[in-house]
């Protein structure tokens, strides 16, 4: 039996592809200078960050609480914020709604470049405008939901059911009943599973932002770091880990329910 | 009265889905409109209410031209013209209630209908409406739970609360078997009767068309092929213009 009568015909151009990949993945490490040598040669280095790492300083928990429930604060309003100005507008992202492509069109290239500029450049930039604080991490959470939010909208109104709109469009509804008769009930569920989800996201990121100062728990963490207290850092990761676990398992016992 | 005056549509690929056609359905009346897959019953049908534009020609309804009109005009007048879907079109995470009483959007405000500011009457309407299809304890399930030929009857409930006075119908039973066909079929036939409602029906079988309509319709490439009683269009008639094909259709999906 021949190869090309099987189910493996294929076969060949799959291994072509495989071995692209292999070759593509060795000249990007040689062109990086990736050196896999320097995990072994450092392992004093290694050694000590772990001795530290592995005998957390439970003592200072008490004081990165606060921190904690800052950073879910900030997680919170940049979520609704992101969230409230991306779900409308992402509307217009879709012909579906406009019927033009010239708006559209418009619409997705400027929810597209506030997606493209990375989050902790426009943390870096708030914290030039407003100064170190919570303020700055909600901003840049806010606008970092947004993006992630109007992409996710866009292409989920993409995807609905068309045949109702036609039938709203029979009895004559206008274009924006049409949007809430017809559309919204049928991606509601799914728009509030994002949310969890882009919920879920700000939390880690936010971890990250108070590097730049922005608030919250990551300056502690970057502290500690400053400081090679690898032991309260520790605690500090712990910690995060914890919530993001609580926070994940709650989102998801939500989500499963909303579908 | 529905009125063609020589109405064509040409697609933008330059097919022609209506060729000059010409003709007048009287209030009451139940018209079945048959032909092979491509003949252009469904634009025949979407043009009435605009939901294809035409071409060329003026399609006039109790006086008024639905060509001519502007948007507002538009869908006041589609206010008078219910719409059955092969595919019933309904919003299926929705409840049956809502669905029906999206019957009435034509009727409210932007403002009124966003925030579910609904009158008395029209509730009442929706429940007039699902008692006359005889779904009426289905008002609050969701809409995905109930079985093609349900689903079918609510759309049918939804043109009822629109208090239209005539009602196209693409295709209603494609998609449904045999049993529930003849339903759905008598539904249509009691509205007309009962109401006096103008029904225009796109089918697929001759055999139904002859059974339920007071008028059949028959469009080849965009002409009218045919236009009569059901008495009128024996077999021999529709053989010689359609050729054996045409009995076999109802067999077809599409």
């Amino acid at each position: 039996m021949k190869l090309k009568d099987t189910i493996h015909r294929n076969l060949p151009g799959q291994l072509l592809i495989l071995l692209l990949v292999v070759i593509a993945i060795a000249m990007s490490a040689h062109a990086t200078g990736a050196d896999f040598g320097l995990f072994i040669r450092n392992h004093r280095q290694m050694g000590i960050f772990m001795g530290y790492f592995m005998r957390p300083d439970w003592a200072f928990f008490s004081r990165i609480i606060d921190p904690m429930i800052l950073t879910l604060r900030m997680a919170v309003v940049g979520t609704v914020l992101g969230s409230v100005t991306a779900i409308p507008l992402s509307f217009l992202a879709t012909t579906i709604v406009t019927g033009n492509r010239a708006v559209t069109g418009i619409v997705r290239l400027l929810m597209n470049i506030i997606r493209t500029v990375p989050t902790l450049l426009l943390a870096a930039l708030f914290v030039a405008i407003f100064g170190i604080g919570p303020v700055t991490g909600v901003l840049t959470l806010a606008v970092f939901s947004f993006g992630i939010m109007s992409k996710l909208m866009y292409d989920l109104i993409e995807t609905i059911d068309l045949s109702p709109l036609e039938a709203a469009e029979s009895v004559g509804a206008n274009p924006v009943q049409i949007v809430v008769w017809s559309i919204v009930p049928q991606i509601s569920h799914i728009v509030a599973s994002y949310i969890l989800y882009v919920f879920e996201i700000n939390i880690r990121a936010s971890t990250i932002l108070g590097y730049v100062g922005a608030g919250g728990i990551g300056v502690v963490l970057n502290s500690a770091l400053g400081l090679f207290r690898y032991d309260r850092v520790s605690v500090i990761i712990l910690f995060i880990l914890a919530v993001i676990f609580i926070v994940d398992g709650i989102s998801e016992f939500f989500r499963r329910r909303l579908t | 009265m529905i009125e063609f005056k020589d109405v064509s549509k040409k697609y933008p690929s330059g097919v022609m889905g209506l060729k000059g056609i010409s003709l007048q359905i009287g209030d009451g009346e139940f018209v079945s409109i048959i032909g092979s897959s491509g003949a252009g019953k469904s634009t025949f049908l979407r043009s009435i209410n605009r939901l294809n534009d035409i071409t060329d020609g003026q399609i006039i309804i109790d006086g008024q031209s639905i060509t001519a009109a502007n948007k507002r005009q538009l869908r006041k007048l589609r206010r008078h013209i219910g719409m059955i879907f092969q595919t019933f079109n309904l919003v299926k995470k929705s409840t049956v209630q809502k669905n029906v009483l999206s019957g009435r959007l034509g009727y409210y405000s932007t403002f009124k209908s966003l925030i579910g500011w609904f009158s008395k009457k029209d509730y009442e309407l929706v429940k007039d409406a699902l008692e006359r299809v005889g779904l009426s304890d289905k008002l609050h399930h969701r809409s995905d739970q109930l079985s093609g030929g349900q689903q079918q009857r609510v759309s049918i409930a939804r043109t009822l609360v629109q208090q239209a006075s005539i009602i196209l119908a693409d295709e209603p039973v494609a998609s449904l078997d045999p049993i529930t066909t003849q339903k759905i079929m008598a539904d249509l036939r009691k509205i007309n009767q009962e109401l006096g409602k103008t029904v225009i029906v796109n089918l697929h079988s001759v055999e139904l068309a002859r059974k339920f309509s007071t008028r059949i319709i028959g469009l080849k490439s965009g002409e009218v092929v045919f236009d009569g009683s059901p008495v009128e269009a024996t077999d021999e008639v529709l053989t010689r213009i359609y050729g054996e094909e045409i009995f076999k259709d109802g067999e077809d999906d599409a």
